[in-house]
């Protein structure tokens, strides 16, 4: 790695003839090769590698599981049964795909939190950060699809509770109800649909997915100062130093994953989908999976049906407006010793939302929902604007360098990066 | 800012107050925690007794509930109750199943080891009819669809290793089997139904299945009983039995997991100290999650 | 502090070097290894699975109810399989051809069981492509394939390409005179 930061340039006769025709390597180079890193990145930052990682592992699994899975509602839960019993390593394939999606949504939650953290969703990467929870709202989807595939009871009732929430909607939401289901209940012909858009929904992801990253390499990477990038020695190259960085990370989350896998598979699911989906009862507590329990709480915490729909909804859609609701030019939190509190405060809050959603919704549990929910909001409708109006954020540091070595000292070695690279984006691709 | 962290810390207070209160009220109590050969991260199944689980459902269970994911030839399977291919495709042979023949009229054949375990009877329906109206339930995966809440903080105790808990359903199916017992005064039994200590609501349509004596265990070589035949060793070794129906490949996942994960912990170890190496070149690298909030200036 | 370190240009002397070469090697091979271990349970989970397995088990058939010149279709592993009860005329016949002139030269009384030359037990997919020949079609009175016009004799033997070989034999053994085990051979069932 000599030429740190230096664009790539086609050495063989063969690379020039296709990178005149298609610049394809260098579009890649100039995006994880050359890109320029903030050197104070922590592991907060290798969650994106994660995630890209835990998608890469959702699709090739989803896809071996496919090819033994019958998405028939008298089929479907043998033939998931015949997975973990008959097929090779099939039990392995099943615990794998499904434990997958909670560390998936492990590692999105961080993602998250981080983003809001260190302010990352603040100008100049409002795009990035919406597309982000565009991502966030198709893995929804796709997940809770996922789930009503095993056809057991808490598949087929999930699947009936949440296109119910659908029907909420006014004038059209019956109509989308049934052209859900395809019959006039949850069947059959939901579960095959429901197959088809789980099946498709992750494809989707990855195109968003690009459009984020592609995104992230025309701001570059916010960092837990919050202030760009003004010099060469404030960056590194992506390779090898983020790339390796981000290799170890996404270990160490895999021995965490494996342990899912092979040792507690089924904890994170619910017994009482081993059971085949029965129309005729229903579970005695209908819960949805982890991920999810947050947003239940806050449906549950309105008495009325459609009022619940909408705050649900909004509770994820509020994420978007962010940018516009924070009014601090501070960006990271690091620096906001007031808002830092409230932050702290709203993951607890976020925390405590997940715990109450898998309570029965009654006496003091709808009341501490009703708190929770309150605050949910609050904290994007009031906290964001008025802290950020009325907060003395501390002392920036002068750069990112005088952040990790402190301030005048020199880091010896280490070229760092020309400031062209850095200042801008990489623009041939 | 700190009243914001106490108003977190009573706010989490004030709900867990919420599940001690309910807990305690109309719950049956949760089933105690048995000791499993089969449990953590080594865990294997005791062939022997799942021999003698498989005697107790052949003998007792199976007159009323199905196991149709279940087939013979699972019963010869690596990590199973670890009977040969000749024992099995005896067994087999003892039970009928039926069958189509050329000319499409239904005939009886004898079981081979590639078929289902044979239900007790022809449908759900006729199940259901001759139960009171609903059907035993299936064996296959029960024991994976049976469990009970623990609470905070214990939940998060079961999901850690070498102190965490996953056979929930298996000690509730063994204390379910014991939990027979007289209702408490006041307690009012239907017909049809019968009082059970673990069971939710306490009452339960299966009359007490197992007593004392009730299956004979093979002898042990001098003669003598090599397990009491109690309904307390009688359920002990049929959970076991429902265990490895439910999750057969439950002792290659754990053996594998442990090499995986072994496998997993060295190549980061690796891999940290090629991360180290690599950042030296540019003055080493910023640790920790948030070392920047630690750095005085 | 790990970040305040001196550069390590001063340290980077040959056996620095080897043991950095050695450390990235390692790394590197593990990863390797971890891959193309994390791949195998993928190909694996593609082979037949445990249920077609102990469903592709010896197949018992009666061979009493076939007459005199009938083919019998049985299927075992959901592969076909050709039951043929062939007449003394055509098995006079297939005895006096000339086995230069055969595409695959075999002789017929290699391609049935001894003492049981009546009974023909042959794979019924066309060794071109895999079609289903029609039975007594063609010009030797065996098979004719529909697809690409392949021709087979009353032993299964190719008699005009384009299939290049004879319709295989399935491994079967003989259970008194009219009985036969497909998928068995030698007392064992194939694996």
């Amino acid at each position: 790695m000599s030429a740190h930061g230096t664009a790539y340039v086609p050495k063989s006769r063969l690379a020039k003839w296709f990178e005149t025709r298609l610049p394809l390597v260098g579009l890649v180079h100039s995006s994880f090769v050359s890109f320029p890193v903030p050197r104070n990145l922590n592991y907060f930052w290798t969650f994106g590698a994660i995630l890209m990682l835990m998608l890469g592992v959702q699709i090739v699994s989803g896809i071996w599981l496919a090819m033994h899975y019958d998405p028939s509602a008298t089929a479907a839960f043998n033939s998931v049964e015949h997975i973990m019993r008959d097929v090779n390593y099939g039990w392995l394939l099943r615990y794998m795909h499904a434990n997958g999606a909670s560390m998936f949504f492990v590692a999105v939650y961080i993602h998250m939190f981080r983003g809001l953290y260190y302010g990352s969703y603040k100008a100049p990467r409002e795009v990035l950060y919406i597309l982000g929870v565009i991502i966030y709202l198709l893995m929804m989807a796709t997940a809770f699809l996922g789930y009503t595939l095993p056809w057991g009871q808490m598949s087929y009732w999930g699947a009936t509770v949440i296109t119910n929430i659908l029907a909420a909607i006014p004038v059209v939401g019956d109509t989308i109800q049934s052209l859900l289901w395809g019959g006039y209940s949850v069947g059959s012909p939901t579960l095959n649909r429901f197959f088809s858009l789980h099946y498709l929904m992750p494809f989707m992801i990855v195109g968003v997915v690009v459009l984020h990253v592609w995104a992230l390499h025309v701001t570059g990477q916010n960092n837990p100062t919050g202030i760009p990038i003004k010099s060469g020695k404030d960056a590194v190259p992506f390779t090898p130093y983020a790339t390796i960085k981000d290799v170890f990370a996404a270990t160490v989350f895999m021995v965490f994953f494996a342990y899912w896998i092979f040792y507690q598979p089924n904890y994170l699911g619910h017994a009482d989908n081993y059971v085949p989906a029965n129309p005729g009862v229903t579970p005695k507590h209908i819960v949805p999976e982890w991920y999810f329990l947050p947003f239940y709480a806050i449906l549950r915490a309105v008495p009325d049906k459609l009022g619940g729909v909408i705050l649900m909804f909004g509770a994820v859609l509020i994420l978007a407006f962010a940018p516009w609701l924070d009014t601090s030019r501070v960006r990271s939190a690091n620096y906001r010793p007031i808002y830092r509190q409230f932050f702290w405060l709203f993951v607890v809050v976020c925390i405590v939302l997940g715990w109450l959603g898998a309570k029965p919704p009654e006496g003091g549990y709808v009341i501490a929902s009703q708190i929770c929910t309150f605050y949910y909001f609050a904290h994007f409708l009031i906290v964001m604007p008025l802290v950020g109006l009325f907060e003395t954020p501390n002392r920036l540091p002068g750069s990112i360098l005088e952040s990790v070595t402190g301030p005048g000292k020199q880091v010896h070695g280490g070229s760092g990066m020309p400031v062209g690279a850095a200042a801008a984006p990489p623009s041939k691709g | 800012m700190k009243t914001t962290r106490v108003l977190a810390a009573s706010l989490l207070a004030v709900g867990l107050s919420f599940t001690a209160a309910r807990s305690e009220t109309a719950h049956s109590p949760n089933p105690p925690r048995e000791s499993w050969s089969f449990a953590g991260i080594f865990g294997k199944f005791d062939q022997a007794q799942l021999q003698r689980g498989f005697q107790v459902y052949r003998e007792v269970c199976s007159n009323c509930h199905s196991m149709n994911l279940v087939r013979f030839r699972n019963l010869a399977e690596s990590g199973g109750p670890g009977f040969n291919a000749g024992q099995i495709k005896a067994l087999a042979a003892e039970y009928k199943v039926k069958e189509l023949n050329d000319n499409g009229e239904e005939i009886e054949r004898n079981a081979r080891p590639a078929d289902a375990w044979p239900s007790p009877f022809p449908n759900e329906k006729a199940a259901a009819a001759a139960n009171g109206g609903k059907a035993p339930p299936d064996f296959s995966v029960l024991a994976k669809a049976r469990t009970f809440e623990r609470g905070f903080p214990l939940f998060v105790v079961d999901a850690m290793p070498f102190v965490g808990y996953s056979e929930q359903g298996v000690d509730y199916i063994h204390a379910l089997l014991n939990g027979y017992e007289e209702p408490p005064a006041g307690k009012d039994v239907p017909d049809g139904a019968h009082y059970n200590k673990y069971m939710d609501g306490n009452l339960i349509a299966m009359a007490k299945p197992l007593s004392d004596g009730q299956v004979t265990y093979a002898k042990g070589a001098n003669g003598e009983p090599v397990v009491p035949e109690t309904v307390e060793q009688y359920s002990r070794d049929v959970a076991a039995f429902m265990a490895w129906a439910a999750e057969p490949h439950l002792e290659a996942r754990k053996a594998l997991g442990f090499r995986v994960i072994l496998f997993l912990i060295l190549l980061s170890g690796l891999l940290y100290y090629v991360k180290k190496r690599v950042w030296a070149d540019v003055g080493g690298e910023v640790h920790g999650l948030q070392p920047e909030l630690h750095k005085a200036g | 502090m790990a970040n305040t370190v001196p550069t390590p240009d001063t340290a980077t002397g040959a056996a620095d070097g080897s043991r950095r070469d050695f450390l990235y090697l390692a790394t590197g091979s593990a990863l390797a290894v971890g891959m193309a271990a994390a791949a195998w349970p993928f190909v694996a989970s593609m082979a037949p699975d445990a249920a077609t397995v102990a469903a592709g088990a010896p197949l018992d058939v009666d061979l009493a109810p076939i007459q005199d010149g009938q083919i019998v279709n049985v299927f075992w592993r959901g592969k076909l399989i050709f039951v043929r009860n062939r007449t003394e005329k055509e098995i006079k016949e297939l005895s006096e051809v000339k086995l230069a002139d055969l595409i695959q030269p075999q002789a017929d009384s290699d391609r049935v069981k001894e003492g049981h030359a009546k009974w023909l037990v042959v794979y019924g997919n066309c060794t071109h492509l895999g079609c289903v020949p029609i039975g007594h079609q063609g010009q030797y009175d065996g098979w004719s394939c529909p697809c690409h016009g392949s021709l087979f004799d009353a032993s299964g033997r190719v008699r005009r390409g384009p299939a290049p070989s004879n319709l295989p034999i399935p491994p079967y053994v003989f259970e008194g005179d009219t009985k036969i085990r497909i998928g068995e051979e030698a007392g064992k069932a194939v694996a």
